[in-house]
């Protein structure tokens, strides 16, 4: 992927999984074309036993696709996808991963707990569906047919429905859309202790925060092209903006080493540079009046928008 | 959490469960979710019937005939058997798709063969439901009369007789969408059961329409199954039709479901 960095960057390197040989999912040069829409472009990523990446990218990156190839749903134009060593085409392939269904797809004739026993009964040594309604608060709906489920309990099905069969990899796709605050931690936890018994996981999303709060390594996908690969830190730390907000009287958007600018409704400036320090000992040396000083890192936002407009800017 | 435990690595995960266990897995929950929903279950039991009721009870030289209540109840219960393939497997079929609970299923340890032998038991085990009150109102109202090796030898026939049907069902259910399956399978399935003599017996036929008839596989289907149940012989190329559509439809069938996947699933 270094291919698409511009070359006075330092070379992004995916942090070496612990048995990159032993890659739990390996996707190789793939390209996938819908029509005349290329949804994913000689797309490559390794997915190492133990690692939990998140694949961030704006709706219609090709997170979905890439999903889809990895489970089996789709095969590639051109380019290998590899699951747990296998074609992920085969059935057998399967049996140590786990998804989540979309929310809106459960059966809405069965009950929760008939649905957690059929998918279950796909798998060589399923959790007992007790004890996976108990870990995921369900289990005084057990009796509930699925379609009489709120949004936030459908969600919470889903999850438990894609770790019943204990995988060795799961793929989330936007997990947590649409969860109020409460739901949402409750699921995050789920995912963690998932991942501390050793799971790896791929997660999609467009919800920043939830990448920013789960994965160790992050993936950003736009427009088919893998933009960047690398951990959490290094993402941030390679766009290595700092965000300096402060109310002036004169617009500060062309000072020197102001990278973006953007002024607010309530008259806030927020100026994104490489060095705040710099940036704020030259305001003062300049005796540029200024008040309400604030600073702080890009959020992983704001990372992800540089990056973009970057990428399209080139 | 902590309770459960992912298999440290290695290169294979445990055996799953067998085809057969997979199949009786997903027979039992496709057959939840239909018997949830009682009118489609009831709809295919009560049409028949009260055919059966308005048609050939108030008649009673029909009705008192061993013979002609015997045929009367085959042909209805072969119209219960069409009805509930073509309506199963065309309007069944179509509607799953557009579920997106479908690509989950796609993404379980499991092949296309589980879900495939699952949705035709099923659609057996329906049928044979549609033919319990025929077999009742024809018993008790009627001189319909069989032996009970006769009534297994009809069973049998009519199971076989449906394989056709499923897979008509199929290949309409596989290129089309819900809405478009419904008036699809109508049209199919009443010129098909009024051409092969299940509403009027075929004695009542022209001969012009005798001879279209007996190429319909509604008609091969009703002799074989009223020769099973009275010994009346079937017409001698009864079997080859049957043969001919099975071929066809499977055909059809195997290329809709190909066509679906590669639209789909690319």
């Amino acid at each position: 992927m270094t291919r698409t960095h511009p070359p006075e960057r330092a070379p992004v390197v995916a942090p070496a999984p612990p048995e990159a040989a032993a890659a739990v999912v390996a996707v190789s040069g793939v390209t996938r074309r819908f029509g005349d829409v290329v949804a994913l472009d000689d797309v490559s990523l390794d997915v190492g036993a133990g690692e939990l990446v998140g694949l961030l990218g704006p709706n219609g990156a090709g997170k979905s696709t890439l999903l889809s190839l990895v489970s089996g749903q789709r095969r590639p134009d051109a380019g290998t996808v590899r699951l747990l060593g296998g074609d992920p085409r085969d059935a057998a392939s399967r049996a140590g991963l786990g998804i989540t269904p979309q929310e809106t797809g459960l059966p809405p004739t069965l009950r929760v707990r008939e649905v957690v026993d059929f998918v279950g009964g796909h798998f060589a040594d399923p959790v007992p569906t007790g004890e996976l309604l108990e870990q995921f608060g369900l289990t005084d709906l057990a009796r509930r047919q699925t379609g009489a489920l709120s949004g936030g309990q459908k969600r919470r099905l889903a999850v438990a429905l894609s770790l019943v069969g204990r995988p060795r990899v799961v793929l989330l796709d936007e997990p947590t859309t649409g969860l109020d605050i409460g739901a949402r931690q409750a699921l995050w936890d789920a995912i963690r202790a998932y991942h501390a018994d050793g799971g790896t996981v791929l997660l999609t999303s467009h919800y920043l925060e939830e990448v920013q709060a789960l994965a160790q390594r992050v993936v950003v996908v736009d427009r088919g092209v893998v933009r960047a690969d690398d951990s959490l830190d290094a993402i941030l730390r390679r766009v290595g903006l700092r965000r300096v907000a402060l109310r002036s009287a004169s617009d500060l958007a062309a000072w020197p080493g102001v990278v973006r600018a953007e002024r607010r409704d309530d008259g806030t400036q927020e100026l994104y540079t490489a060095d705040a320090d710099t940036l704020v000992r030259e305001l003062v040396r300049g005796d540029v009046d200024f008040h309400d000083l604030q600073i702080r890192g890009a959020s992983l936002e704001e990372a992800f928008e540089e990056m973009v407009m970057q990428e399209a800017t080139r | 959490m902590s309770a459960t435990t992912i298999p440290a690595t290695g290169p294979t995960v445990a055996a799953g469960p067998g085809p057969l266990r997979l199949t009786w897995l997903h027979l039992r929950y496709q057959f939840l979710e239909t018997v949830r929903v009682p009118i489609a279950v009831l709809g295919n039991m009560l049409f028949p019937a009260l055919a059966m009721f308005f048609f050939v009870v108030p008649q009673s030289d029909v009705a008192q005939n061993p013979l002609w209540a015997t045929m009367s109840v085959a042909s209805l219960g072969l119209f219960a058997v069409c009805s509930a393939s073509l309506f199963t497997y065309g309007l069944g079929v179509a509607e799953d798709r557009q579920l997106p609970f479908d690509p989950f299923l796609r993404s379980l340890p499991a092949g296309p063969g589980p879900r495939m032998v699952a949705r035709i038991g099923n659609g057996a085990i329906f049928a044979l439901f549609g033919l319990v009150p025929l077999i009742l109102i024809g018993w008790l109202f009627t001189a319909a009369t069989v032996t009970v090796g006769q009534l297994f030898a009809g069973v049998g026939t009519i199971l076989l007789v449906s394989v056709p049907f499923v897979l008509l069902g199929m290949a309409v259910g596989y290129s089309l969408s819900a809405k478009a399956a419904l008036p699809v399978v109508q049209v199919v399935l009443f010129p098909l059961a009024f051409a092969g003599g299940l509403f009027l017996p075929p004695q009542a036929f022209p001969s012009w329409l005798d001879a279209i008839s007996q190429a319909t596989p509604t008609r091969a289907g009703r002799d074989l199954l009223v020769q099973a149940l009275t010994g009346q012989p079937a017409y001698p190329a009864a079997w080859l039709v049957l043969l001919g559509w099975t071929a066809l439809f499977a055909v059809l069938a195997v290329g809709a479901y190909r066509r679906d996947e590669g639209r789909r699933f690319r």
